[in-house]
């Protein structure tokens, strides 16, 4: 081989060494870009799911478009944690409760509950004692305005108001809200169990006036 | 013997989130056809749970989802 050839040579391997690795970066690139704009994506798309459970985890409105904002930003910033395939509206429930508790929220410890704690059919058997004792569901809806039923929601102590909030309104199962939640999953039985009982107890109170 | 009334009760919540065992779920589905009380009161939870379901749904405000859209990182 004459020293041109070789030089030729060692200048085409050259090339095409540094060709090669740009090329596959850029493609790792454009796969990472369109991965992100799908992930994207799918999260804004389950944001009224996500802002539906947000508005009762938090206590207002203004509270709830916050966490759902602070929510979307960490969610794009570490969105490469998401292992697709996976719940995405569960991750950014975790994600939401996480910044929820760590603003402080549980600073308020959760009430003991009074002995006197409401049984499963505690409104049921307070709206049959009332009046002509119709414990259908129309008398629930006439007793009960949309407003009653959000303030008796959101005097649910947190504790439990976040699992009644995650199974009964986000429709999510017990294995999720317990993963969202970080708690065991008898936990999310027992305090979902007794925050229906105190819903009840509220409600109650609303539409008899029922003290407890 | 526990009064059946009371273990239906029990078992109301369970049912409902529909986590049962089928033994446990043809228990509490005996006791409801013959008895009317824990019947309606079953009933009445379910629609409560609807009506709960309901009254406290909200929309997202229109002007979040643009925010939330906005917050995307743009491609280099």
């Amino acid at each position: 081989m004459t020293c041109a050839a070789t030089v030729a040579r060692v200048e085409a391997d050259t090339e095409e060494g540094f060709e090669r690795p740009e090329t596959e970066a850029a493609q790792r690139l454009a796969a990472g870009a369109r991965d992100r704009v799908r992930f994207e994506e799918e999260a804004l798309a389950l944001a009224d799911q996500v802002y539906r459970v947000a508005r009762h985890l938090a206590g207002s409105r203004e509270e709830a478009e916050d966490l759902v904002q602070e929510t979307y930003a960490r969610a794009f910033r570490s969105w490469r944690s998401f292992q697709p395939g996976t719940n995405l509206r569960a991750w950014l429930l975790r994600i939401l409760t996480n910044i929820n508790i760590d603003r402080g929220r549980r600073d308020q410890r959760a009430p003991q509950m009074q002995a006197l704690e409401a049984n499963d059919y505690f409104l049921y058997d307070r709206l049959a004692e009332s009046d002509d004792g119709i414990t259908d569901e129309e008398r629930v809806v006439e007793r009960l305005s949309q407003d009653d039923v959000v303030a008796a929601l959101s005097a649910v102590p947190h504790d439990f108001r976040d699992v009644l909030v995650l199974v009964d309104i986000g429709d999510f199962s017990y294995q999720d809200a317990a993963q969202i939640l970080d708690i065991p999953i008898g936990t999310v039985m027992s305090r979902l169990h007794r925050g229906r009982r105190i819903l009840k107890r509220e409600l109650a109170e609303s539409a008899v006036g029922e003290r407890t | 013997m526990k009064d059946p009334c009371a273990h239906c009760e029990e078992m109301m919540q369970p049912y409902l989130d529909r986590v049962l065992t089928d033994e446990e779920m043809s228990e509490a589905e005996a006791h409801l056809d013959e008895c009317e009380q824990c019947r309606r009161r079953y009933r009445f939870e379910e629609s409560l749970r609807i009506y709960v379901r309901q009254a406290v749904d909200e929309q997202m405000p229109p002007e979040l989802k643009e925010k939330l859209a906005a917050l995307r990182i743009p491609l280099d």
